[in-house]
């Protein structure tokens, strides 16, 4: 029954990363580019989770806990960059 | 409580908390502007990640994890709303967003009148204005009070000059 789960919350984290990756390369402001890879950052964050979960081990747990940590640094240093040039 | 239970447990709230970063990329895919796409952003960052924590700590069943577990979600719910207020701030200031999407601005109203006041003191003569001179783009808090309180040309100065160091990081 595990893996059938497994397989499936596989399957939508892949979609939302092709999903977050392709507003990264389309989005038209770099803002829209820094949400993207936050939330790409999440999903990487889960499928960390995810994979703990299966392999049974807390291997990452200390990286889970640094990216919730850390992870707003580089979308707050860049909206503070912004500037009106369009 | 048995290896069943516990299994579905863990696998429904896995499948929550990806069907979560899943609505965040059809949201930034599909909607039409910034502060949308922020609005979706956040679900993932928030509620994903509880949800994926309480799955961890379903798995392993150990009182020693959960502080771990509720410190990272902690450190997320104080930090997101950081960036989400960055991110937002820089998005308005540069018009990034679609004001007939907007069901209600309530800065439209602070910065006509900062626009107002700006006008009025280049009609006056009295600031030699650049011409990047943004009202929008003005991160010293004081200066919207100094610019309120414009009555004369030494004063006009000096509102202009304050606003030139907060001014120049993002200009």
């Amino acid at each position: 029954m595990m893996s059938i789960f497994v397989v499936l919350v596989a399957v939508m984290l892949s979609v939302a990363a092709a999903g977050a990756i392709f507003r990264i390369a389309r989005g038209p402001s770099i803002l829209d580019r820094v949400l993207a890879a936050d939330v790409l950052l999440t999903i990487v964050g889960a499928a960390l989770a995810t994979d703990m979960i299966v392999n049974r081990n807390l291997d990452y747990l200390a990286l889970l806990v640094s990216i919730s940590l850390i992870g707003f640094i580089g979308s707050v240093t860049v909206a503070r960059f912004v500037t009106d040039r369009r | 409580m048995s290896a069943e239970l516990n299994d579905l447990i863990v696998g429904i709230l896995m499948l929550g908390g990806a069907l979560m970063s899943l609505a965040a990329a059809i949201g930034l895919t599909r909607f039409p502007d910034l502060m949308s796409r922020m609005h979706a952003a956040s679900k993932p960052q928030v509620l994903g990640l509880l949800l994926f924590l309480l799955a961890i700590a379903v798995q392993f069943e150990s009182w020693s994890l959960l502080p771990v577990l509720v410190v990272c979600w902690l450190f997320m719910i104080l930090t997101a709303p950081v960036s989400a207020h960055m991110v937002g701030r820089a998005g308005y200031r540069t018009k990034h967003l679609r004001p007939e999407l907007l069901t209600i601005d309530e800065l439209d109203d602070v910065v006509g009148r900062a626009q107002e006041l700006l006008l009025q003191s280049r009609a006056d003569g009295t600031g030699d204005a650049d011409e990047d001179e943004d009202p929008q783009v003005d991160d010293d808090p004081g200066a919207h009070s100094q610019a309120g309180s414009l009555d004369d040309d030494s004063s006009a100065q000096t509102a202009q000059g304050a606003r030139r160091p907060g001014h120049s990081p993002e200009g």
